[in-house]
């Protein structure tokens, strides 16, 4: 459906889109995942066609469209901070788009209807938009995008300006919303919780970039590199030197680790980084096992279903990990660390 | 102000009779007022609204000057304004002495001055600042994310601006072409000076009743009529900036504006940044210059005419000469007008500071004090000039009063913009600050001097300038309470404007140059002082 070639775009003179190119399938939800400033609501403009690309192409169903205006393309894009507009009440804000497209006035008042009912603000449509709460505005804006039935929805940082706890709630309604929509999303957030739940798709964006795509599951335990692991919050960090091929030991400065081999090959020799996943350690009195090391515990954090643990190793390492009943600070611990839950990454 | 009520409805007398009140000049005079505040109004709106989209929407190279140079008018004193317009367009101006020179006649062949064109220049001068900078600054602030999402949603370019923009540029827009108006309303130095004897709206008229008929009972009538007015644009001014639509969505600075790419747009730019330094610009140029050269036609019918470096204008503000109508020589003027406006800003800042504080928490009783405190700003200068005149003259020994009531007129006038300045910035002053003072050890008592007061001095000196700058250029008022041995700059620089030979049109430049060398450096001031105000959120 809608494809990217080459993509590039300047900002200040500084490269802020490298090369972007990809792929939405028909009713494929494609979440572009990145830090801040990374050029994802760039991105999403350029779709828009609000801003002309450097260089590349837009192309919908196979046609060029990078030199359609905006108001041509039929595509929805829900706004960070949603740009309701402030004249208007809820009902008028929906209506907008309708009336853009010259629909009959009792189509135009049954379609609000019944996009205000699929978020179920029926009840306010009457009521100023400067009057609503964040999840309400957000709601608003959401039927407003998907009033005029667009062919494509575009969805920037939905969740941005909302707190903690709305936002947990509301993503799953999100969620269930775009399930039922037979019409490709892209949906841009710096959140991976929302990414991983929203996303058929991930498009890790990263300095102008697409560093990694892939499904939730198959990103978070197989990223490309040490930053993409890293962004995910994997922070148990080894580097080490490969002694031996077969098995796979690395030399670390708290000693050998065994490993299991992924795609890449490796040779004696090599540098590499390790990182061990939190699912990997688990607690042993048992010295004879693989991998098995002493630390101190170093702290542990309660996160209401379970406790963050430290674990120290000698002052020269530290892994964090998950326990259902933690340990006391300071007392001292065996651990073994599963072979198939190491992660590696050739030194660049 | 109920002096000039008790004047015109005196106990006894039928007020409306019609022995004293020539209701045909009235009429007139109400009429012509309407039709050139229509006039001005249109005319500056058709200028500013460009401009504001020139502002809100574009970067360019030099906007930040120009923005600087379109504010400058705000502290320009209508004196200095006529000055310039006469030096630029008048019958001894440059463009005259031009085309005279060029095709060798000795008659000026521009007569703008003394007509409507000169009145709406001088308008249009003035009040293109208000629109730019009421306008403008929405227009910047109007997130475009709103426009972008009209777009998306399907509108034209066209539909965006007539269904999103100007909706919410519609209560800017309009509370400018109130202040415009109202401005163009209660105008009395830019007709006096500029349309001359032929043209008399409420003001020049409430001012001929006054000082040349002595009729005050028809000049209150005229007051009344004028205040009625004014009050009324006033009233709807504040009610409709109460009710603006502020977009709250937050925004980083500058990011609706765009560098002009196409070629459209950048002719766009480049033809009204031109228009707006023409304007803004050429009448102080033509002051400053006609100041220091003399012009000679020494040989009307064939020889070149001369040119000559001069300060033979400035050397003459030291003489009192035989033409005058002081008993003081010029200098002495701003030697008054320095120490009026001296007197001005004290009164002013200890008045300002007393109000500012007391605007309290409540809205509804700020919202009344809000109407009170802008009243002088909606009464114009001559009526306040004419209510002091006839409130002091029952006094006896009133004479002696005279050199205090002028500032005391002036710090009114400068006082709704004094609020303006001081209020919100004492306003925004966080309570939790004074708390964490408290905690730091300051008694509740010196609060005021270790904190609150290190915090507003820039607004502090923002406003002590603009009351100075405000008291001297001050015209209006200044006619009614002025004493031929007390002049100040404007009064002088209006006499020798309007006395003939070409050594007086010199001085009444220099006095002029002067006046604007002063308020423009105090403008510089302010600018420099300023505190960016950053975001549009809020």
């Amino acid at each position: 459906m809608l494809e990217l070639k080459h993509i590039k775009k300047k900002f200040n003179n500084l490269p802020l889109l490298k090369n972007v190119s990809f792929f939405v399938g028909k009713d494929e939800t494609v979440c572009i995942l990145g830090p801040s400033g990374g050029g994802k609501s760039t991105l999403l403009r350029i779709i828009a066609g609000l801003e002309k690309p450097a260089a590349g192409d837009v192309l919908w169903k196979d046609v060029d469209i990078s030199t359609l205006p905006p108001h041509q393309r039929k595509f929805g894009l829900m706004f960070q901070d949603y740009a309701l507009f402030p004249h208007l009440n809820v009902f008028d804000n929906v209506a907008f788009g309708l009336r853009m497209h010259h629909i009959a006035v009792d189509e135009i008042s049954r379609r609000v209807d019944e996009a205000l009912e699929m978020v179920s603000l029926r009840r306010i449509a009457n009521r100023s938009v400067t009057d609503l709460s964040g999840g309400e505005k957000q709601r608003v804006a959401f039927a407003r995008a998907l009033a005029p039935k667009p062919n494509l929805l575009m969805l920037d940082e939905p969740m941005g300006s909302l707190d903690r706890t709305l936002q947990d709630q509301l993503i799953k309604e999100l969620h269930i919303l775009i399930s039922k929509m037979d019409i490709p999303v892209i949906y841009v957030t710096h959140n991976q919780e929302e990414a991983f739940t929203i996303a058929d798709r991930i498009l890790i964006l990263n300095e102008g970039r697409i560093v990694q795509s892939g499904s939730p599951q198959y990103i978070y335990t197989h990223p490309e590199d040490l930053w993409v692991a890293s962004f995910f919050g994997l922070n148990n960090k080894l580097e080490g030197k490969i002694c031996s091929i077969d098995p796979l030991i690395a030399e670390t400065v708290i000693g050998k680790i065994t490993f299991l081999c992924g795609k890449k090959k490796l040779s004696v020799g090599e540098a590499v980084d390790l990182v061990i996943l939190p699912t990997a350690i688990t607690m042993t009195e048992n010295n004879d096992d693989l991998n098995y090391f002493e630390g101190q515990i170093k702290d542990n954090i309660f996160k209401g279903n379970s406790y963050t643990m430290r674990v120290g190793i000698r002052e020269l390492a530290e892994f964090s990990f998950q326990m259902m009943t933690p340990y006391p600070k300071g007392k001292k611990v065996g651990f073994a660390i599963d072979t198939d839950s190491i992660l590696y990454f050739e030194k660049k | 102000m109920a002096s000039i009520l008790g004047h015109t409805f005196t106990p006894g007398s039928d007020a409306f009779s019609t022995d004293q009140i020539n209701w045909n000049i009235t009429g007139k005079a109400v009429g012509f007022t309407f039709y050139q505040a229509f006039l001005s109004t249109l005319i500056t709106l058709l200028v500013g609204i460009p401009s504001s989209y020139l502002f809100g929407r574009f970067s360019f190279r030099g906007k930040n000057l120009l923005r600087i140079l379109s504010t400058l008018p705000f502290i320009l004193p209508t004196v200095v304004v006529a000055a310039g317009f006469n030096a630029l367009i008048g019958p001894k101006g440059w463009l005259n002495l031009l085309i005279m020179d060029i095709l060798q006649i000795s008659t000026p062949p521009i007569r703008l001055l003394n007509s409507i064109p000169a009145i709406l220049i001088a308008h249009v001068f003035y009040n293109t600042s208000i629109v730019i900078r009421v306008v403008g600054t929405a227009w910047e602030q109007l997130n475009q994310k709103l426009e972008n999402a009209a777009r998306m949603l399907g509108a034209t370019p066209k539909k965006v601006f007539w269904k999103v923009t100007f909706p919410l540029l519609l209560p800017s827009i309009l509370s400018a072409t109130i202040l415009v108006f109202l401005f163009d309303f209660t105008s009395f130095g830019v007709i006096l000076m500029m349309g001359g004897a032929a043209f008399t709206t409420i003001e020049v008229e409430i001012y001929i009743q006054t000082m040349q008929f002595l009729n005050l009972k028809m000049a209150g009538i005229l007051s009344l009529i004028q205040l009625t007015f004014s009050m009324l644009l006033t009233f709807l001014s504040l009610r409709i900036s109460g009710n603006k639509n502020v977009p709250i969505i937050s925004m980083i600075e500058g990011e609706g504006l765009k560098i002009p790419d196409s070629l459209n747009k950048k002719l766009f730019v480049f033809i009204l940044t031109v228009i707006l330094v023409i304007l803004l610009v050429s009448p102080t140029i033509a002051l400053l210059l006609r100041s220091i050269l003399t012009f000679s036609m020494s040989n009307p019918t064939k020889e070149m005419a001369s040119w000559a470096f001069t300060f033979e204008n400035y050397r003459g503000l030291f003489f009192n000469d035989r033409h005058s109508l002081f008993f003081v020589p010029p200098i002495t003027a701003l030697r008054n007008s320095v120490l009026f406006a001296g007197a001005t800003m004290t009164i002013a800042l200890i008045l300002g500071i007393m109000i500012s504080v007391s605007y309290s928490k409540s809205e509804r009783s700020n919202k009344y004090l809000d109407f009170l405190v802008m009243l002088p700003l909606g009464t114009s200068a001559v009526t306040l000039g004419m209510g002091y005149l006839s409130a002091f003259s029952s006094i006896p020994n009133s004479i002696r009063w005279f050199p205090v009531l002028i500032p005391m007129a002036h710090a009114l006038i400068a006082l709704p913009f004094v609020i303006r300045i001081i209020q919100p910035a004492i306003h925004s002053i966080p309570e939790n600050l004074h708390e964490a003072a408290m905690t730091l050890g300051v008694p509740e008592k010196k609060l005021w001097r270790y904190l609150d007061l290190p915090l507003i001095k820039k607004p502090l000196a923002t406003a002590a300038i603009y009351a100075f700058a405000v008291s001297l250029g001050e015209f209006g008022a200044t006619t009614f309470l002025t004493r031929p041995e007390y002049p100040t700059l404007p009064i002088a620089i209006y006499r020798y404007l309007n006395l003939p030979g070409g050594e007086n049109y010199g001085r009444a430049m220099a006095m002029a140059s002067i006046l604007l060398i002063i308020c423009g450096s105090g403008f510089f001031i302010i600018e420099r002082l300023q505190i960016k105000v950053k975001g549009g959120n809020q």
